[in-house]
């Protein structure tokens, strides 16, 4: 197996329905593998749940979009507004209609537009990189029925890297939960 | 969904948000056929053919104006804004609609939004493109218009913080932005799905490198739904900004007819009002010609309708409030607003915007007129006609008619001020056009979702 094992990604299985893959999901999880991976054409309600992802310390760190978000907001705002702040009072004051320098009132549109805007950024380009995206190449392209993840099949991978991998066996898994179709995907170039 | 009083015998059920009989193939195959296999018809051809010529005419109005300046126009001191800022507000508004369905829609768990947000959003970033063209063609020296920016000059200037003008660039930016990003993030899997399914080496290398690895992954779709929720809740105030920040350049100055605070609520109203009118517009026409009325069906109309209704009457109300605070106030230049209105020299624009505004929108509620498709869309023009209006309106009366007699005058429009408003009509359809032939039209993933959802459902 060791020679094999540098070019081996995984073994993927082919699932009819939402509900035969978050089965299915389900049972992978319980077996104790970590490193695997379920694919769906749309979002399906429950199966992150499913694989796992939201348990404990791991699963926090899994999903840091919101608090990203939070530090994009922070970020935008107070930026906006102190930007605001250090222009129209420290670099560059102007007297309009003996307001006082520091009109903060007056800053608050442009600091709430800040906010937004840096949240977004953050959210965005934060979500992207958490899911190491984006990646043109990815050993699951290689397999032709693979096409069919983003329209009508769902599928699941158990990845070479998880402690418990070995081909045999979570091929027998995969065929034993259920799946339709079950190959082996390599990593070649 | 409540199905309790919707099945009772006495009330008819509701047409369906999509028709039975779909399944996540021939969901994906119908949407997706429109940009990969379908060929290019000759309506598609004529249509924009028309929409680029149309497209020139605003270039060559720009290019003209470049060299002889803003004086091509009708504007002249007191009426500096004329239909640049007419345009621009209008433009703007309509873009509301696009973000309402997309973000608020989404956050009330409101099924029927799936299958128009996608066009609705890229008809949001194509009118603020067409209204961020007039303040920057506006400003006299068009080149200089980066001053509207902060950055360090080498004159050490900086813009001026406490003018409404100065937020306008900020909300207007910001909601470009955010609008492209939450565009772009809903495009994601749908870019995956035609990567997947196209068949030419160009469009697979194109749509490739837009979906950017997408696969599907639970991991991948678990971040991705907090950041889309996320954007949702973002974009919700913002829409409700921008508007406002659009009023207070109006509202913040002391020119009767302007300075009231009932603006900003009322505006945002009349944005949303003249949005659902201009998705009604598109989406009349574009389920007829690639036959979708499957998946925009009655239900997206009639409730397209009543959400024109409601916003209507909360306009209703704002031009009732204007009238009466300036009766409550006794303040007597608002009462002479009031009077020139309703007797001076741009009356008839006035009372054609009450007939398309306020009087025409009744007719929503009956509800034969809610399920015709023919008096929709020539409803949704009156619409669209009344909000243009309405901006002219605000515009016109209050600068040719302020506090001193000395200072009033009178504006008319010239040919470039027309040609260039058509033409961003053009720009606007033309990108439109491009739109439904290079990217999916209605969300492939989500109308699975709604596929999935029903079946769950076991009706159907």
């Amino acid at each position: 197996m060791s020679e094999t094992r540098n070019t081996l990604y995984g073994v993927l299985g082919e699932f009819d329905s939402p509900k035969t893959l978050i089965a299915a999901a389900r049972k992978v999880h319980a077996a104790g593998y970590e490193h695997f991976d379920a694919f769906a054409p749309f979002p399906v309600p429950g199966l992150s749940e499913a694989c796992g992802l939201h348990l404990g310390l791991k699963g926090w760190r899994r999903n840091l979009v919101p608090q990203i978000t939070l530090l994009g907001g922070f970020a935008g705002g107070l930026g906006g507004f102190f930007f605001q702040y250090w222009v129209n009072v420290i670099t560059y004051p102007l007297n309009i209609a003996g307001r006082p320098l520091n009109s903060w009132p007056a800053f608050i549109p442009v600091t709430f537009e800040m906010t937004v805007l840096g949240a977004s950024l953050f959210a965005v380009f934060g979500m992207l990189a958490l899911n190491k995206l984006p990646q043109p190449h990815c050993p699951l392209f290689s397999v032709p029925r693979f096409k069919r993840a983003t329209d009508d099949k769902f599928f699941l991978c158990i990845e070479s890297t998880d402690k418990k991998f070995n081909l045999a066996d979570a091929t027998k898994f995969l065929e034993g939960i259920g799946a339709g179709y079950v190959t082996e995907v390599r990593d070649e170039d | 969904m409540s199905e309790g009083p919707v099945n009772s015998p006495e009330i008819p059920r509701l047409p369906r948000v999509l028709e039975p009989g779909y399944n996540y193939a021939s969901v994906t195959d119908k949407i997706a056929s429109i940009v990969l296999t379908r060929p290019v018809s000759m309506g598609w051809l004529a249509g924009f053919s028309i929409a680029f010529v149309i497209m020139m005419v605003l270039l060559g109005s720009i290019a003209w104006l470049f060299i002889k300046g803003v004086g091509i126009w009708g504007i002249n001191i007191p009426i500096g804004w004329g239909f640049a800022i007419v345009n621009f507000v209008w433009w703007i508004g309509i873009g509301h609609a696009g973000t309402l369905i997309s973000a608020i829609l989404f956050l009330l768990n409101q099924q029927w939004r799936t299958s128009i947000n996608r066009f609705a959003e890229a008809m949001t970033l194509f009118a603020v493109a067409c209204a961020a063209i007039f303040p920057g063609i506006h400003v006299g020296r068009p080149w200089m218009a980066f001053y509207m920016f902060p950055y360090p000059s080498t004159m050490g200037i900086w813009p001026q913080f406490r003018s409404p003008l100065i937020w306008d660039v900020f909300a207007v930016s910001t909601y470009g932005t955010v609008s492209a990003l939450f565009w772009f993030v809903g495009l994601i899997p749908d870019l995956a799905t035609l990567r997947d399914r196209a068949t030419n080496k160009a469009a697979q290398i194109i749509y490739g490198m837009l979906a950017m690895g997408w696969r599907g992954s639970a991991r991948h779709w678990h971040r991705y739904q907090s950041a889309y929720l996320l954007l949702a809740g973002l974009a919700t105030p913002l829409v409700l900004s921008v508007h406002t920040v659009v009023s207070f350049d109006f509202a913040v100055g002391i020119v009767p007819g302007w300075h009231t605070t009932i603006f900003p609520p009322y505006f945002v109203a009349g944005a949303i009002y003249s949005g659902f009118a201009m998705v009604l517009t598109i989406a009349i026409p574009l389920r007829k010609a690639y036959g979708l009325e499957d998946f925009i069906t009655m239900r997206h109309l009639e409730n397209m309708a009543k959400v024109m209704l409601a916003t209507g009457l909360i306009v209703a109300y704002g031009y009732f409030m204007e009238f009466f605070l300036a009766l409550y106030s006794g303040n007597k230049f608002d009462l002479f607003l009031v009077e020139q209105r309703l007797h001076g020299p741009y009356s008839h624009y006035y009372f054609a915007l009450i007939l398309c505004n306020i009087l025409t929108p009744q007719l929503l509620w009956i509800r034969k007129v809610r399920t015709n498709v023919a008096a929709l869309f020539i409803m949704s023009l009156v619409i669209n006609t009344g909000m243009w209006l309405e901006r002219f309106v605000i515009v016109v009366i209050s600068l040719t008619r302020d506090f001193n007699p000395g200072a009033w005058g009178r504006y008319q429009a010239t040919f470039w001020d027309y040609s260039t408003f058509i033409g961003t009509l053009g720009l606007f359809v033309g990108l439109l056009f491009l739109f439904v032939r290079g990217l999916p039209a209605i969300s492939i993933a989500e109308m699975r979702e709604l596929v999935a959802h029903k079946s769950h459902e076991g009706h159907e």
